[in-house]
């Protein structure tokens, strides 16, 4: 009875949230396991240690090229959305109009339709207006996916931002640009740098927009995709795939304490005026 | 003299009305929002005008026939072979978002409810998988379920089979399997959120009138919460429905799914009429069961109470 009661309450929870956890992480970690196994098939036991799959990465030009083709198109996708996002985060939380929500709606949308569906259509948009597949076309792809991102990261660093420190510049004198450089931008540079490395990072795994909008020149997921069909070369793409995951996780380590920073100095000083 | 004296108070008017328009809320909002409004309404918005359009046209090679057709619709919705890969992607996207809610919510419950001062970084340590590269974590259920892969050499290495077991990847399980792993980060973020928006007294009230552990969940705040699981199976059942990589990964020839089907008719087939309304079928569909799914939630919330 006092053990039906107990499950009942909850006490099942630390145990599952555990497990949970392990179901989460436990696939991901077969590909640093693996990408240092000296067998070139993925499977136990493990055969010993060896970083010949890594030494061969740098030696390999097709890679490099790609790796430089995601550089690029990760950097301006990030600047372009989160260019994007600024203007839109800062129009949702300062000013209330007829037809916001709709708007923010419909930015928003990209995050939660079929992915192939957007690509495909932006494909036949750019085929009809004669624009040559290239990196670029893969960048506006990559801006539209990335804007949502970041304008979660960015309203959650503006909202609680305290207008009033914005108006009391104004009325000291400052001109409209003078406090946005002087108030506003330090307050919220956080939060811009953590949307800049949320962007870059979406922008770094994306595979669906750029497999379907870029022309010849691969990005690292698909150059990732075509060595798929060697066996041969998993070990190479174990390899290559676990210095993603790193990348990705710091990238996003960082981000996110920064957003919390963002949020935590906004909050701060409007508790400190209210 | 006198036309430009009568003529100047009301230019004045004219001027200071322009003026306190341009600086009222609404047109400073709105300027400021413009840029990214159109960058969506061109890469978004026309693009899904200009797929639905399509559906209606035919292809001869290469030139597009805009005379108006609904035979793709006919082809889309009666075709054995789209209408097998519609129905199964629409299985497998309604059994990955109930087992992605039901799995989730335990433990978005759990954080809310249990996770004291910890509550972020358990958040943090949940989400941070889900911003490594899909395609990687799709690879990786392949190297974890294929036929010389980790589950079958372990099973073997345990002693619990003899020989590698084929029914594990290349099948709609498989497709299952790995969406949900996916996607489960996404479910778990709209729970949590609605429960931390559960008035804890109201549990408390439940239970100093009697009601025991289960009976004030069940009753006051599984329904509080519902909004949260309605966004979550939303989030996680509209996008599976579409997806490209997975099937194509792990799915093997009965895991194949609506859009692999689409991408062949804008690649191989290359049928763009026929693609476009291939999507736009998906896309109804989807959102039909999408309202069916928050219809049904609702009906149960209003029950439990």
């Amino acid at each position: 009875m006092t053990a039906a009661r107990r499950f009942l309450a909850g006490g099942w929870l630390p145990a599952y949230a555990f497990l949970y956890v392990v179901f989460l992480y436990l696939p991901v970690i077969f590909l640093p396991i693996f990408s240092i196994n000296t067998a070139a098939t993925p499977k136990f036991p493990l055969t010993g240690f060896t970083l010949h799959w890594y030494e061969d990465l740098p030696r390999t030009p097709a890679l490099l090229d790609a790796a430089w083709n995601s550089l690029i198109v990760g950097v301006s996708a990030a600047i372009l959305s989160t260019v994007l996002g600024i203007l839109a985060a800062r129009s949702i939380t300062r000013y209330r109009y007829p037809g916001r929500r709709a708007i923010n709606g419909l930015i928003m949308a990209p995050l939660v339709l079929p992915e192939v569906i957007v690509a495909i259509s932006m494909l036949l948009v750019m085929l009809q207006l004669g624009l040559s597949l290239s990196l670029f076309t893969v960048v506006l792809g990559h801006v539209l996916v990335c804007i949502p991102y970041s304008m979660t990261v960015l309203t959650s660093g503006f909202e609680g931002f305290d207008r009033s420190l914005e108006e009391a510049s104004a009325d000291l004198g400052e001109s409209a640009f003078g406090t946005f450089r002087r108030v506003t931008l330090p307050m919220v540079a956080p939060a811009i740098i953590s949307s800049l490395l949320v962007c870059f990072t979406i922008s770094l795994d994306e595979f669906i927009i750029a497999f379907f909008l870029t022309g010849t020149d691969a990005t690292l997921p698909i150059y990732i995709w075509g060595q798929l069909r060697f066996a041969a070369k998993l070990p190479g793409v174990l390899a290559l795939g676990t210095l993603l995951l790193v990348a990705s996780f710091l990238l996003m380590t960082i981000a996110e304490i920064l957003r919390r920073r963002a949020a935590r100095r906004t909050q701060n000083e409007g508790g400190l005026y209210a | 003299m006198t036309a430009t004296a009568e003529g100047s108070p009301p230019l004045r008017m004219t001027r200071a009305r322009r003026n306190a328009l341009l600086q009222s809320e609404p047109v400073q909002g709105l300027a400021l929002i413009s840029p990214t409004l159109v960058y969506a309404l061109i890469l978004l918005v026309l693009p899904i005008l200009v797929v639905i359009a399509h559906s209606f046209w035919t292809q001869h090679y290469l030139t597009i026939d805009r005379s108006f057709t609904l035979e793709n619709y006919r082809i889309a919705l009666t075709e054995p072979i789209y209408r097998d890969l519609l129905w199964r992607s629409l299985y497998i996207s309604l059994t990955v978002s109930l087992l992605t809610v039901l799995l989730a919510y335990p433990i978005a419950y759990f954080i809310s409810f249990h996770g004291g001062r910890h509550k972020s970084l358990w958040l943090f340590l949940i989400t941070i998988p889900f911003w490594t590269s899909y395609l990687l974590r799709v690879m990786s259920w392949k190297v974890i379920l294929g036929y010389n892969g980790v589950l079958n050499s372990g099973l073997m290495g345990l002693g619990i089979i003899d020989e590698p077991s084929t029914a594990l990847l290349y099948n709609s399980s498989a497709v299952i399997i790995t969406l949900t792993h996916a996607w489960a980060a996404f479910a778990i973020l709209p729970i949590f959120v609605s429960l931390e928006k559960v008035d804890r007294t109201l549990v408390e009230a439940a239970k100093d009138l009697g009601d025991g552990p289960l009976r004030s969940f069940l009753r006051v705040t599984l329904p509080l919460s519902a909004p949260g699981v309605i966004s979550a199976a939303l989030i996680v059942m509209i996008p599976t429905v579409g997806d490209y990589v997975t099937p194509k990964l792990v799915g093997g020839k009965d895991g194949v799914m609506i859009a692999n089907a689409i991408q062949a008719q804008f690649g191989k087939a290359s049928n763009w009429p026929l693609g476009a309304a291939l999507s736009v079928t998906t896309m109804v569909i989807v959102t039909l069961m999408a309202g069916a799914t928050v219809l049904i939630i609702r009906a149960l919330q209003r029950l439990a109470r």
